[in-house]
């Protein structure tokens, strides 16, 4: 059943576009994939290099509220999580990401834009077990 | 250049991911949630993001080096293996736990918020730790 009450397709579509639009500047201009969890990864590899686009990428996301705020009004999160959830929920995250080479913006942007096999099979496989998680998270222990 | 572009593209990706809505983890959790009252929101930003980006990525293929200098770092790894089958189902299992993903996590210690702060340093650790078995098994 459709959650009427919190869709919200026209800016989920426009923001999704403007993502689109990151991704399509930064492969053109760059000649990279934006995808946060390899170019965050790649702070802590120094064998990865390119320390200073990675952080200025990262700047660029951490500064992206600010310049929104200066538009219009930042919307209001809603975290269900408690603290000891979102260390676990972290650190499966971030090991993760480093065996799957990768998250959604790398996989389910970048990759399923290039139709990439690994990058299909990848978003398959976390959206199956995203799905499952909040099963068991709001049906079974709830 | 390079670092000035990666700012921008940052920038952008950051405030595309707020339009989105998807920097709110009760819309993530909302769209996992199929057997409740579903939000497909993120459907639609992937939609949005991968009809821009399959243009993109057509003429990035032809391209031979990047507008401002330097060769193409396209993805060049072709097996499914292993690693990416249980990493990406590890992720998740973490995705889902927290409704974060890097990216919103990110653009939310941006905002100031606590949580994300606390997500975002466990999963630099989560990385550290990967590096570090990796270490080991070498």
């Amino acid at each position: 059943m459709i959650d009427w009450a919190h869709f919200t397709p026209w800016s989920a579509l426009a923001g999704g576009i403007v993502i689109g639009a990151a991704a399509a500047m930064f492969v053109l201009l760059n000649g990279r994939i934006t995808g946060i969890s390899e170019i965050i990864g790649g702070l802590l590899r120094p064998a990865a290099g390119g320390i200073g686009w990675r952080l200025a990428f990262v700047a660029g996301l951490l500064v992206a509220p600010a310049a929104y705020a200066l538009v219009s009004r930042l919307p209001a999160p809603t975290i269900d999580a408690g603290y000891p959830l979102l260390v676990l929920a972290g650190l499966i995250v971030g090991i993760g990401t480093s065996y799957g080479s990768g998250c959604t913006s790398g996989h389910s942007v970048c990759g399923v834009s290039r139709l990439s096999p690994r990058s299909l099979v990848a978003t398959a496989a976390f959206m199956a077990t995203g799905f499952a998680t909040v099963f068991v998270l709001r049906h079974l222990l709830a | 250049m390079h670092a000035l572009s990666a700012f921008a593209t940052g920038l952008i990706f950051g405030i595309g991911l707020i339009i989105s809505g998807m920097t709110d983890p009760s819309k993530i959790v909302g769209f996992l949630d199929v057997a409740g009252p579903w939000d497909p929101s993120l459907a639609f930003v992937m939609g949005g993001a991968v009809a821009v980006g399959f243009v993109a990525f057509r003429f990035a293929r032809g391209r031979t080096a990047a507008v401002l200098g330097g060769a193409m770092h396209l993805p060049t790894a072709r097996q499914i293996d292993r690693r990416l089958v249980l990493g990406s189902l590890a992720f998740g299992v973490g995705w889902g736990l927290a409704g974060y993903c890097p990216g919103p996590a990110v653009v939310s210690v941006g905002m100031g918020q606590e949580k994300a702060i606390v997500f975002v340093v466990a999963m630099l650790v989560g990385m550290g730790i990967y590096d570090f078995i990796e270490r080991l098994r070498r």
